[in-house]
């Protein structure tokens, strides 16, 4: 186990503060991206020999997450015409303050799920559990149908990151599982958006009230 | 006998050196831009032109006016004289020295407030104000990076949390200092009215917040408050620095070398900050401050789990 | 005998999905419809052999089956269960599709048909799965394969549906990933090799570590809760049941449901063969009671009839978790409420299918009357809501009882209090919605649109009222049995 280790999980753990807190949407997609290579990236650090196969993982997930998939969301953007998060359900401080609490109760509960010794004392379950729990919590205040996506990449990369301890014992199960994911949420969502975007004028899933009790 | 020559050093830094940084943050954001820019000695050229000058002082003011000015200068002169440049410099260390640097500066911005308050214009009240608020909520990120260093140092004394034992403690809770580091430089461009937070060359008195308090000032209380701010950035640029670079060499001239070279980084890298980034709304930034607030926190999290 | 058993297996799977290849491709637009019942007949001579073994058959040794790729897929008693329930179920429907198909002519069904297919493979692939990974792959691909079949009617309204049909549901699925995540580690942790294949998570679950089983659960629970739509996982359901067409509402309330249901039992079983069931049944006798309040409460004063089909799927999901949760006799009563529960689904959203194309609007202020104008399908539909609240002589009602009987005989009396209280609000909500549907007059403003009851439109439904009907008065012997092993095997530590 490397040093380095808990301080770049520290560093992913930042990105969600930055996801929650930020309106610009273009900066949202940085940080997911962000995050999402450097998740890519720590297979090479959290197992210290990794083989072809672990190599292609890596390469796969950082292209995925820190490129294709934000290229895909910013050309989604100007084709949907949207710069900025306006005023979410829950507004911006509330956003960061219920995700702070989300990481300290992750951390809580982590301490509660015993690590096996080769894990031991680092911080993947927690901030794993709180990059999902951030990601949520996007997913469940945002009105924009991209700030949606992009709390389920949140989401997905939480999931990932705990994938990553798994990893050497069940390669096959992360892989197919994140390349999966992956790939409906970018896909069938994207289809969706453009298909929103032609039958509504903005995406903003607040006009998709029609369907109200 | 080397800690009475790192004390007398240490003055002599504290006098001198902090209108320099002044000239580097205004040099370094004028290289950005492509320009020239003012020499770096201009704020000591500033300083002395205002000492000559006349003061005016509108009718409607009083006592606090003219005493606002002065106590923001002997307060930031006290704080320096607090935190350690290099090891063990300070020529004032007592235990629980941590809270009075905390409400020295409290006490400086009061002031300021209030003589602010004192003109009766409604600029200055608004420019009090919103200082107020953002101070407000920078200093609990402020003091939880103190806790940090509390809990790693076992001491509630300044000279002893900035110290040499710092250096060994990177290692080990080097996420927690990462994160205080972070949480602390944020804290700085809030207390020292930099972007984004406040913009320095604004010159539309409704976009000011610190610049509008010190609009009525004239003559050397201008300079009193120049300079008060510029050992204010000094204080919090040191508390930067020994947080980063708190290695020792063991011989006098490397220690304080590495001091000037850290306090100038500093200076270049919040020209570089403000250089890069436009001023946040107002609306925002609060958030900003409050996700300091939480950088802190987390450091003081990790360090206990 | 083997190679006979896996080629089985794997023809189970295959076979639905060539047929969609071909459906796919097929030119007529017209024809095309008939794939999916000679697809969907196909697949029910196939699950029947291997349930009933006919000549055609292998061995099956009670409980354990026949299995493939290595003990991946594997045909068990549960299995038995839920894939014949399936493969009945997507047959009646099909039957019912070349008549509806017709009456929306306009409408290119190459998709619609294809994936229809696709779907019965990939729910077959779940039922057969015996490696939690697999199962969880084959759950995705049936949301996405459902994704365009809501979109069918390609107006806005839909639109919404399916996109929060397939934004919740895959964070249902996300999360069960995570789930499975957990349950891996824990084998990891009790320094085992980390496994997901069933069979083997059984056999080791006593030395699990309790905690990451206990995380799992949750997390697997609530997953593959939101494919099932279970309170609070349930909001995308009213939408995307309101307005998908009637076939596929009745595949995704009975089938795709049940799918999500076994997964949950799976994790039960692990669960229940580990140190201490308690805490999986509680919660599931807990979020089966809130499922079925939730149900109730959202069903009062509803004025489209076809989100209170969907309501009342999320109260029957309810009451299928709180049976298993009770356990015992209701365990057995909630095997054969999945089954009950499926076919009067059926006759409801076919028959409100029906109703909503002849009247133009869902709306109980625009329809009224259906007996009148449409005898057979709102005579259906005021069947189907006799069936599916519970009254005798239909099916429902004999599971429910038994629910009742297993909860009373526990000494869950508190649950069957509830239980009973939540049946009669639904009843009479239901009966609020449904009854002015049918009775009165058609109004004389309501549109028509020239739609008529047909055989092509009537019979599958009239077949499947009769099955619920049967079912009703007399449970047949050999699913007696199937129903009484799967139980035993459900409740039984390995």
């Amino acid at each position: 186990m490397s040093q380095y280790i808990d301080p770049l999980l520290i560093v992913a753990l930042s990105l969600n503060f930055v996801a929650l807190g930020v309106s610009r949407i273009r900066a949202v997609i940085n940080a997911v991206a962000i995050q999402g290579m450097l998740l890519g990236f720590l297979p090479v650090l959290v197992h210290g020999q990794i083989r072809l196969r672990g190599m292609l993982l890596v390469a796969v997930t950082v292209l995925l997450k820190g490129i294709i998939i934000p290229r895909f969301l910013i050309h989604a953007m100007r084709e949907a015409n949207v710069q900025h998060e306006v005023k979410p359900v829950v507004n911006f401080m509330s956003s960061l303050l219920l995700g702070a609490v989300g990481t300290g109760l992750a951390m809580v509960f982590a301490s509660t799920l015993p690590l096996a010794e080769e894990h031991a004392g680092t911080l993947f379950v927690p901030a794993s559990l709180s990059t999902v729990w951030a990601g949520f919590l996007m997913l469940t205040t945002r009105k924009k149908a991209i700030m949606q996506v992009l709390g389920y990449l949140l989401l997905e990369n939480g999931i990932f990151l705990f994938g990553l301890l798994l990893l050497e014992a069940m390669p096959f199960l992360v892989e197919i599982g994140v390349l999966l994911d992956l790939f409906t949420c970018v896909f069938v969502m994207g289809i969706i958006i453009h298909h929103i975007n032609r039958e509504f004028t903005s995406i903003g899933t607040e006009q998709l009230t029609s369907l109200r009790e | 006998m080397t800690a009475i020559t790192n004390q007398i050093i240490h003055v002599l830094l504290a006098i001198t050196v902090p209108p320099l940084l002044l000239g580097v943050v205004a040099k370094t954001k004028a290289l950005f831009a492509g320009r020239v820019g003012p020499p770096l000695l201009q704020p000591y050229y500033d300083l002395i032109r205002l000492m000559q000058k006349g003061s005016v002082f509108s009718t409607t003011t009083t006592w606090v006016f003219r005493a606002g000015p002065v106590v923001a200068l002997v307060t930031a002169a006290l704080a320096a004289l607090l935190v350690p440049l290099t090891a063990d410099s300070a020529p004032l260390s007592f235990t629980g020295d941590l809270i009075l640097l905390a409400y020295l500066f409290g006490l400086g911005r009061f002031f300021t407030a209030l003589a602010a308050l004192d003109t009766g214009s409604s600029f200055e009240g608004m420019g009090a104000a919103r200082e107020v608020t953002f101070s407000c909520l920078a200093e609990p990120a402020f003091f939880m990076g103190l806790l940090v260093l509390v809990k790693l140092s076992g001491s509630l004394q300044l000279s002893v949390m900035l110290g040499s034992t710092l250096a060994a403690h990177w290692p080990t809770a080097g996420a927690s200092l990462a994160l205080v580091l972070i949480s602390w430089f944020i804290v700085l461009l809030a207390e020292n009215s930099r972007i984004p937070f406040d913009d320095p060359n604004t010159h539309l008195e409704l976009t000011m917040i610190h610049e509008v308090m010190v609009l009525d000032h004239s003559g050397p209380a201008y300079g009193m408050i120049l300079y008060g701010a510029a050992l204010k950035l000094f204080v919090f640029g040191t508390l930067i620095v020994r947080l980063a670079l708190p290695w020792e060499t063991g011989t006098l001239a490397a220690d304080w070398l590495i001091f000037g070279g850290g306090i100038l980084g500093v200076a270049v890298l919040i020209g570089i900050v403000e250089s890069s980034m436009a001023r946040l709304r107002l609306t925002h930034v609060p958030i900003l401050l409050v996700a300091a607030c939480l950088l802190s926190a987390f450091g003081i999290v990790l360090l206990v789990r | 005998m083997v190679d006979l058993e896996t080629n089985e297996i794997y023809l189970l799977i295959l076979y639905p999905l060539a047929v969609a290849g071909a459906a796919f491709v097929f030119p007529s637009n017209r024809w095309r419809p008939w794939f999916v019942p000679v697809g969907a007949f196909g697949h029910l001579v196939l699950v029947a052999s291997a349930v009933f073994q006919w000549p055609l058959a292998f061995q099956s040794t009670g409980a354990a089956g026949a299995t493939a790729l290595g003990g991946w897929l594997e045909l068990d008693v549960l299995c038995k269960v839920v894939l014949g329930f399936l493969s009945v179920l997507f047959f009646l429907c099909s039957l019912y599709l070349p008549g509806y198909l017709a009456a929306r002519a306009e409408r290119p069904n190459r998709v619609f048909c294809a994936n229809l297919l696709a779907v019965l493979a990939m729910m077959t692939l779940v039922t057969l799965s015996h490696h939690l990974g697999l199962m969880w792959v084959a759950m995705e691909a049936t949301t996405l394969a459902t994704g365009p079949l809501l979109y069918f009617n390609h107006n806005p309204r839909s639109l919404e549906a399916t996109w929060k049909y397939l934004l919740i549901g895959s964070v249902g699925i996300a999360l069960a990933l995570f789930g499975s995540f957990f349950l891996a580690y824990a084998s990891l942790k009790a320094g085992l090799e980390s496994t997901l294949l069933f069979d083997q998570l059984i056999q080791s679950a006593p030395k699990l570590s309790a905690p990451w089983v206990h995380a799992a659960f949750v997390l697997l629970f609530i997953g593959y809760g939101t494919k099932m739509g279970l309170a609070p996982m349930h909001t995308w359901k009213p939408d995307a049941y309101g307005e998908a067409p009637g076939v596929v509402g009745t595949l995704l309330a009975g089938g795709v449901t049940s799918c999500a249901f076994l997964a949950i039992l799976r994790v039960y079983q692990i669960c229940r063969a580990g140190t201490d069931a308690d805490f999986a049944r509680e919660i599931m006798v807990f979020m089966g009671l809130l499922s079925m309040g939730f149900g109730a409460v959202f069903m009062v004063r509803q004025r489209d009839f076809k989100r209170m089909l969907a309501y009342s799927s999320v109260e029957h999901m309810g009451i299928l978790v709180l049976g298993v949760g009770i356990g015992g006799m209701a365990a057995y009563g909630a095997l054969l409420h999945l089954i009950n529960n499926g076919l009067t689904k059926g006759v409801l959203f076919l028959s409100a299918g029906n109703i909503h194309r002849s009247y133009g609007s869902k709306l109980i202020g625009d329809v009224q009357g259906a007996l009148k104008r449409l005898p057979l399908s709102g005579g259906l539909f005021l069947a189907g809501f006799l069936a599916i609240t519970g009254s005798p002589p239909f099916g429902p009602f004999v599971s429910e009882f038994t629910i009742l009987n297993g909860a009373v005989g526990g000494g869950h009396f508190v649950a069957a209090a509830l239980f009973l209280l939540l049946l009669a609000i639904v009843f009479i909500g239901m009966g609020a919605t449904v009854l002015p549907v049918v009775l009165g007059t058609p109004p004389a403003h309501s549109a028509t649109n020239g739609f008529r009851d047909s055989f092509a439109t009537g019979a599958p439904i009239v077949l499947f009222l009769a099955l619920v009907l049967f079912l009703g008065v007399y449970v047949p012997h050999p699913l007696d049995s199937l129903l009484r092993d799967a139980a035993t095997y459900l409740e039984v530590t390995r």
